[in-house]
């Protein structure tokens, strides 16, 4: 039994806690110990905290011994190392805050830790999560575990590695333009971004502040909606944290899909998608035809500027956002600096990698005078169209499903030459950002041995129809239980 | 739009990012290729059109003026690089 943890489910892990089956330390000490051995191959984590992990475990046993544990005590995860987590490094995988420990908890953290969950690590990811194949980490990128020669995705592709290798059974992001989805795609895993505001920013690295979104990854949808219910909620300490009451996500699983509108946008169906990736999504919407759900022809006339329109706003707000690396409050400090303009420069000069750095001069310049309203002003347009887009859109229909990716995992070093051949692979992710809709990505098929992924979008605040939905067809199909050879 | 190599310096320097000469040249071409990628945005037609300034198209809350918790300022200046005495130190900036 005990030499299978690896393979059970979250809901399956709590009983077993439950029963006594195993205690929750039991628990950390396999999946230590699965770290251990292999995430020397894999690369998944920046930092383990192994201490703090069997301290929190011990916690969680005194918890379920007084008959106190709730779903997720003593669960194992790990935290992307772009949440604040108190007393242990958080580096954003960037030189710049390779010595930084973070002062106080993210608000995720400090309510996952609430419901009694056991951080095992740090997660590793592209720094300041910029870039779609954690290449651009400070610590060197994550591999996939399906074949550790392509990328685990980005920019949460530690997180992705981690749950995918069978190191945590669910592990927390954020997602931007795709960074919880896309990993979640090529690793053959369920990842879901909340509508924005669903989730505190609070103490997660700030990267473009109108699209970050913390999400979460786990082997089903299930399970994810255990984590979700944990995750979500008001927080005063995050102006734009939306006031609306949490629902019980795992409650609200079960809804029939009759009757359910499923909209097929045809622009996600177009030119750049992989023929087998597109099959296998086509076969998914055919399993939800036969589900009951009624599959309707769409159109976002828009989708094609979502790129851009995400490359100008992302990078404007990261440019602002990044200012606050000075090398005097925190972080890197360049050694004798001349005077301060110095200091501020070479401090971020040596402290940012290349990505980031090119981001930075991209967000200063569609901001400079002159160029402001031909670039920034025009993207927040465009934004508006693309939002219009979807409102019309679910006005047809309930739900939109379509592919996560164009194609699946490709080769580490493959598409590091040019940043634009990266970025317009986020083609299908962007637009649930820039509209601020939650959107879902669940593992459909398998391309050559890699798993590929389909996406489901819903209107804001849909998080429980859209988890509802890839659980109906978890119901009736293995996908998601499929592993890579590590996580056997 | 294409940048060249003294375009690219100029922005650098008003990001605050001390760049090498040398890594210029490839600077330009990227953030020019990015640039050409974004240039898509002119062909849209948005006449009329209200920028978006928030997702969810919600007002920006506000919360009462009252001191709700005082920073450890120790705990913070523990993480400074350069901190003496409750002060933040830097080079020198009035002769």
């Amino acid at each position: 039994m005990t030499n299978a943890l690896h393979t059970l489910s979250v809901r399956q892990l709590a009983q077993g806690l439950r029963d006594k089956s195993f205690s929750a330390l039991e628990l950390a000490e396999h999946f230590l110990a699965r770290i251990k051995a292999h995430d020397g191959d894999i690369n998944a984590l920046i930092t383990r905290t192994d201490a703090q992990a069997l301290a929190d475990a011990q916690r969680a046993d005194d918890a379920l011994a007084r008959g106190q544990a709730g779903p997720l005590t003593g669960i194992p995860l790990v935290h992307k190392d772009i949440f604040l987590t108190e007393g242990v490094r958080t580096s954003c995988a960037s030189r710049m805050l390779d010595n930084f420990v973070a002062p106080f908890d993210a608000t995720v953290v400090a309510k996952l830790k609430q419901a009694g969950v056991v951080s095992l690590g740090k997660a590793n990811m592209d720094e300041f999560a910029m870039g779609s194949s954690n290449e651009t980490s400070y610590y060197g990128p994550s591999r996939n575990p399906w074949d550790t020669q392509r990328i685990a995705g980005g920019s949460s592709g530690g997180s992705a590695a981690a749950v995918a290798a069978g190191f945590a059974p669910l592990a927390t992001g954020t997602d931007t333009g795709g960074s919880v989805r896309q990993p979640a795609a090529l690793t053959g895993l369920t990842g879901l971004k909340p509508t924005y505001g669903r989730c505190s920013r609070w103490g997660i690295v700030a990267f473009a502040s109108s699209l970050d979104q913390a999400g979460g990854f786990a082997r089903s949808a299930e399970d994810l909606a255990l984590m979700l219910t944990a995750m979500a909620g008001f927080d005063p300490k995050d102006s734009t944290s939306a006031q609306q009451d949490v629902p019980d996500y795992s409650a609200a699983l079960n809804q029939p899909l009759a009757g359910l509108k499923l909209g097929r946008p045809r622009e996600f169906f177009a030119d750049g998608l992989d023929a087998a990736t597109g099959a296998a999504v086509e076969a998914a919407i055919e399993e939800y035809r036969k589900l009951g759900a009624e599959i309707v022809d769409i159109s976002l006339p828009n989708s094609a500027l979502s790129v851009p329109a995400y490359y100008v706003v992302a990078p404007a707000e990261a440019s602002s956002n990044l200012a606050r690396f000075d090398g005097v409050r925190y972080g890197h400090r360049a050694d004798s600096p001349a005077d301060l303009k110095d200091l501020y420069s070479r401090s971020r000069g040596e402290g940012f990698g290349r990505e980031v750095q090119r981001r930075i001069m991209i967000g200063a310049y569609v901001l400079s005078h002159g160029y402001y309203d031909a670039y920034y002003l025009q993207a927040q347009k465009v934004r508006q169209l693309i939002a219009a887009d979807f409102e019309r859109a679910f006005t047809e229909v309930d739900l939109i499903i379509g592919p996560t990716t164009p194609a699946p995992a490709y080769k580490l070093g493959e598409k590091n030459n040019d940043p634009v051949t990266m970025y317009l692979d986020d083609i299908y992710t962007v637009s649930a950002n820039l509209a601020g809709l939650p959107a879902l990505s669940a593992p459909c098929g398998m391309v050559e041995g890699l798993p590929v992924g389909m996406q489901l979008m819903g209107p804001q605040f849909a998080e429980g129809r859209l988890l509802a939905a890839a659980h109906a067809y978890q119901q009736v199909t293995d996908w998601h239980l499929q592993r890579a050879e590590v996580a056997q | 739009m294409s940048l060249d190599a003294d375009q690219v310096r100029r922005v650098a320097e008003l990001a605050r990012l001390a760049v090498d000469d040398a890594e210029l040249p490839l600077y330009a071409q990227e953030l020019s290729s990015i640039l050409d990628m974004v240039d898509q945005l002119q062909s849209a037609d948005t006449k009329g059109v209200e920028p978006m300034a928030h997702p969810l198209n919600m007002v920006q809350r506000l919360r009462a003026d009252e001191v709700s918790e005082r920073p450890d300022r120790d705990a913070y200046q523990a993480l400074a690089p350069q901190a003496e005495g409750g002060h933040y130190l830097v080079p020198r900036v009035i002769e």
